[in-house]
């Protein structure tokens, strides 16, 4: 269905991002393209819908075809009924305003009848269950409805080739799967082939059929089944790095596939326990007492009532618009409670000064580039020291560890991801508030840039910050905090251990914590360290 | 359940811009300012009943600051400038500055009159007016479905114009967002040098959104043609050039005294051409519409009742000139006149018509969930970012 013929990408005379990619999607399958940031896979994606490099510019060598046409004489908008992209951000993939006439949209663009836009349409809000929002302006949406509809609105073309780019980074866990049951129908029941890129492998590689592996920048890509691949990618979900450990082949893609090779583990690791972590014993960071947030008429949080301890570190977990980032922008001041109190050592965050307040919060928004405004790395430092009455060089030194290759002349924007997310929570230490707040940190990262953030985490822990994070990625709420607290519809639903809430979630609960349940561990690390002590 | 405005429900977007065009005539007409207020008062009375909870629909209160505004600037230039209205009622004198002779007219300073003044808010009043009329049809209608109306060869154009008017919302709340993220970096988030700090990256912003949205659109086939003969292509481009040549001279012909006689057959030929020449240019476009709105009997209530108000207004100035346009000099209380206050009245029709089934109470309609998988429970739950819904009742 498509083929890819000694394709190569190149930018501007730079150093190549694609090299010599030969290869074939047969029709029907189900393809996930892997690897870690940067490696070009958004633009191999782009080659197949055409914006590559017919949009986005640059110089691409060989061939493409996808259902025979080949992409080099055929624009974008005349693949657009093969082809149905989506893109990261599905907010900027909407051209109308209202759910309906976003799905009918492609239609129109084709032609087609009338009598067919209305059936498809209808047959599309049923299969994506978005029956109840038809009439809803999508900028009212949430994260997930927006991405149902993103999906829905190239589905009704019917196209022969689904083109997704990280359809589920931003998404809850549960609205996660709803996209890829999606997805999982599409290829069994229409026949549909999807190629997807998604660095949140746990939730995605037991369903693909091929695994297109892009192992570094400019390197040939290695295709292959699931289950080769994940024995050599250097991305790889919980479950692979478990199969890995106790050497199980084949190595195990599924949490059920690998329950039944775990009894012998389940055994050896059985008269042991995992590490706690460190229990924090310090003073309240935080304390939330009754705490009522409304917009408008809309209570976003009801009665909310939690501390945090400096020294700990606590995952705030919950469905999309359940009310995590509400809590966390309340915690800095940015809305009043209509109710309650917030305390932050003393401080209440809403009446002090935005210049005082630094000193005792900072949070990194969802967006970490919300918070960088300079055109160099060592003009922000310089500005981040000024604006938290630093001595000059603490933010250049805290973004030297964090970041150690990194220039003074980068622009910010220049930067991956991670390495965005490592300089905005620079900034915000350099004026050493006791308690650092993290909106959804891990969107967008791979498992590299992943494990360095929970690195820096732990280390603030340890140095006695306390830490609050809004988070749909299980795995990182199991590896770093000491307490979970599960949010719904701005209620608190649960406050405890992170073993104990995310266990008893299956929602929740961290692929380790599946395959080896009962018992209670959670991540790879913990089993490895156990492990390595018995030998 | 919020009044989302369920599309059947929803009217015709024509309708609603010939009723706002229709109360837009008759304040044009007008500058009596018991009868304006009237005007403005039944088209926010009908904004009020009628309007849904869309992003669209909050348009209407930047309308009415709006016309505050120019009534206020109206007011000013008045004060300052001086008003060619004699009048003997002297409110202040400011002091008048000493223009060269050749300035002679200009008048900075001096004088201010009470009838300047109030034939300054009249001639304000106005204007206000005719851009709360606007906002009301901005309000009611989407402006994106008026696309739909356009004939297919606008077509392309008529998307330009949207996704520019919704580049404005959308740059309106970035400049929250950063504002916002302003104070985590320990500055102050009002006052103008935070919003001139966030100029850049809001900038930024929008434009990576519109090369991101222009890719979207292109890929999801924007901008597809169909192929048609070269003689058809030519044949477009004449009629069209040709009618609009035609036009132009036709109005030149009737608005000029000497070719009273070709101008009108002139003006209909161009018409007729140009509008030949659209209907075949659209023949190029291979698009299809989705839906389009019904003009149905309330379309045509509410239409006709904005046709109404206008044409009664119209005649008013016959009838009752002196009432429509209350003098100045000598200055003089208002009155309301009768019979053109209550035809003002009939453009409150489509509260009638369309706002009992806007506001009417709606059964959530239970999403179908996919075999197998649960059911989606954050249906409802609004998103984080957008605080503006309303609560489910």
């Amino acid at each position: 269905m498509i083929r890819f013929e000694h394709v190569s990408v190149s930018y501007d005379g730079g150093a190549p991002t694609l090299t010599d990619v030969d290869l074939t999607v047969p029709e029907g399958e189900l393809c996930l393209l892997v690897g870690p940031s940067g490696v070009g896979k958004s633009t191999l994606l782009g080659t197949v819908s055409g914006l590559v490099p017919h949009f986005t510019g640059g110089t691409l060598h060989g061939r493409v075809t996808v259902a025979g046409r080949d992409t080099r004489t055929h624009k974008p908008r005349e693949l657009a009924d093969v082809v149905g992209t989506v893109g990261q951000d599905p907010r900027a993939h909407f051209v109308t305003d209202t759910v309906e006439d976003e799905l009918a949209y492609g239609m129109e663009s084709l032609g087609l009848p009338p009598e067919t836009m209305r059936r498809r349409v209808e047959e599309t809000l049923d299969l994506l269950g978005l029956a109840g929002l038809r009439d809803r302006p999508i900028a009212t949406l949430s994260g997930g409805q927006q991405q149902r509809v993103a999906i829905g609105s190239v589905l009704t073309t019917h196209p022969k080739v689904l083109v997704l780019d990280e359809p589920t980074s931003a998404l809850d866990p549960a609205a996660a799967e709803e996209v890829l049951a999606v997805l999982q129908r599409l290829v069994h029941d229409l026949g549909t082939t999807v190629l997807m890129a998604e660095h949140r492998l746990e939730r995605v590689v037991q369903y693909a059929d091929q695994v297109i592996l892009l192992p570094g920048p400019g390197a040939a890509p290695v295709v292959g089944e699931p289950a080769e691949i994940m024995a050599v990618s250097p991305v790889h979900p919980p479950v692979v790095a478990l199969g890995r450990l106790a050497g199980w082949s084949p190595l195990p893609l599924s949490v059920r596939d690998a329950r039944r090779k775990a009894a012998p583990l389940r055994e050896r690791l059985g008269p042991l326990a995992p590490d706690p972590l460190p229990a924090a014993a310090g003073d309240q960071a935080a304390v939330v007492r009754g705490l009522t947030v409304r917009h408008g008429r809309v209570p976003a949080l009801d009665d909310v009532t939690l501390s945090v301890r400096a020294g700990e570190t606590v995952a705030l977990m919950g469905r999309n618009g359940a009310g995590k980032s509400t809590l966390l922008r309340t915690l800095v001041g940015m809305h009043a409670p209509s109710a309650g109190s917030v305390r932050l050592g003393g401080v209440d965050p809403k009446s002090t000064p935005p210049s005082k307040l630094l000193r005792h919060v900072g949070l990194v928004p969802q967006d970490p580039r919300d918070l960088l405004y300079a055109d160099t790395v060592a003009a922000e430092c310089e500005a981040a020291d000024g604006d938290a009455g630093a001595p000059p060089g603490t933010c250049r030194a805290l973004v030297a560890g964090l970041l150690p290759d990194v220039g003074d002349a980068t622009h910010p924007r220049d930067l991956s991801e991670g390495q965005r997310l490592a300089l905005a929570l620079a900034v915000v230490l350099t004026a050493r508030p006791p308690l650092i707040l993290l909106d959804e940190p891990t969107r967008g990262l791979d498992y590299a840039a992943k494990s360095r953030l929970t690195e820096i985490l732990r280390g603030l822990a340890a140095d006695g910050h306390a830490i609050v994070l809004a988070t749909h990625d299980v795995e990182l709420a199991a590896e770093l905090a000491h307490r979970v607290i599960v949010i719904a519809d701005g209620e608190v639903v649960a406050d405890g251990p992170t073993a104990e809430v995310v266990v008893s979630s299956p929602a929740f609960a961290p692929q380790v914590a599946k395959v080896l349940a009962p018992l209670p561990w959670l991540t790879v690390p913990q089993v490895r360290e156990a492990l390595g002590g018995t030998r | 359940m919020s009044r989302a405005g369920r599309r059947e429900d929803a009217l015709h977007a024509g309708a609603w811009w010939l009723w706002a065009l229709g109360l837009a005539t008759a304040a044009s007409r007008t500058t009596n300012p018991l009868l304006l207020g009237l005007l403005v008062g039944v088209a926010g009375y009908v904004v009020a009943v009628c309007r849904t909870d869309a992003p669209w629909a909050r348009s209407y209160g930047a309308f009415l600051k709006l016309g505050l505004a120019v009534i206020g600037i109206r007011l000013v230039f008045a004060v300052v400038l001086g008003s060619p209205i004699p009048g003997t009622h002297t409110v202040l004198t400011l002091p008048e500055i000493p223009l060269p002779h050749w300035a002679q007219g200009v008048r900075i300073g001096g004088r201010v009159t009470a009838e300047g003044l109030v034939f300054a808010l009249y001639d304000g009043l106005k204007l206000a007016s005719l851009l709360v009329c606007v906002g009301a049809a901005n309000a009611l209608a989407n402006p994106a479905r008026l696309l739909k109306s356009l004939p297919g060869a606008l077509y392309e154009a008529g998307v330009a114009v949207v996704v520019a008017m919704t580049f404005a919302p959308n740059l309106v709340e970035d400049v929250q967002r950063l504002r916002a993220a302003r104070r985590l970096r320990g500055r102050p988030d009002r006052g103008l040098r935070a919003l001139l700090q966030v100029g850049l990256p809001v900038l930024e912003g929008a434009l990576e959104r519109s090369v991101a949205l222009a890719a979207a659109m292109d890929a999801r086939g924007y901008g597809r043609t169909a192929d048609v003969p070269r003689a058809v292509r030519h044949t477009t481009s004449a009629l069209t050039l040709g009618g609009l040549l035609g036009v132009c001279a036709g109005t030149y012909g009737l608005l000029a005294d000497v070719g009273a006689g070709y101008g009108l057959p002139l003006l209909l030929a161009g018409l007729a051409a140009a509008l030949a020449g659209l209907w075949l240019g659209g023949r190029r476009s291979v698009r299809t519409r989705y839906r389009p709105d019904r003009w149905g009997p309330r379309e045509w209530l509410v239409s006709a009742s904005g046709a109404a108000v206008a044409a009664l207004t119209i005649w008013a100035n016959d009838y009752a000139p002196a009432a429509l346009h209350p003098p100045a000099v000598p200055l003089t209380t208002p009155m309301l006149p009768v019979w053109p206050a209550a035809s003002i009245l009939l453009g409150l029709l489509p509260a009638a018509v369309a706002g009992h089934r806007a506001a009417r109470p709606e059964a959530p309609p239970a999403g179908r969930a996919l075999p197998g998988s649960r059911p989606a429970p954050h249906d409802e739950i609004p998103h984080d970012e957008f605080p503006h819904k309303e609560a489910p009742k």
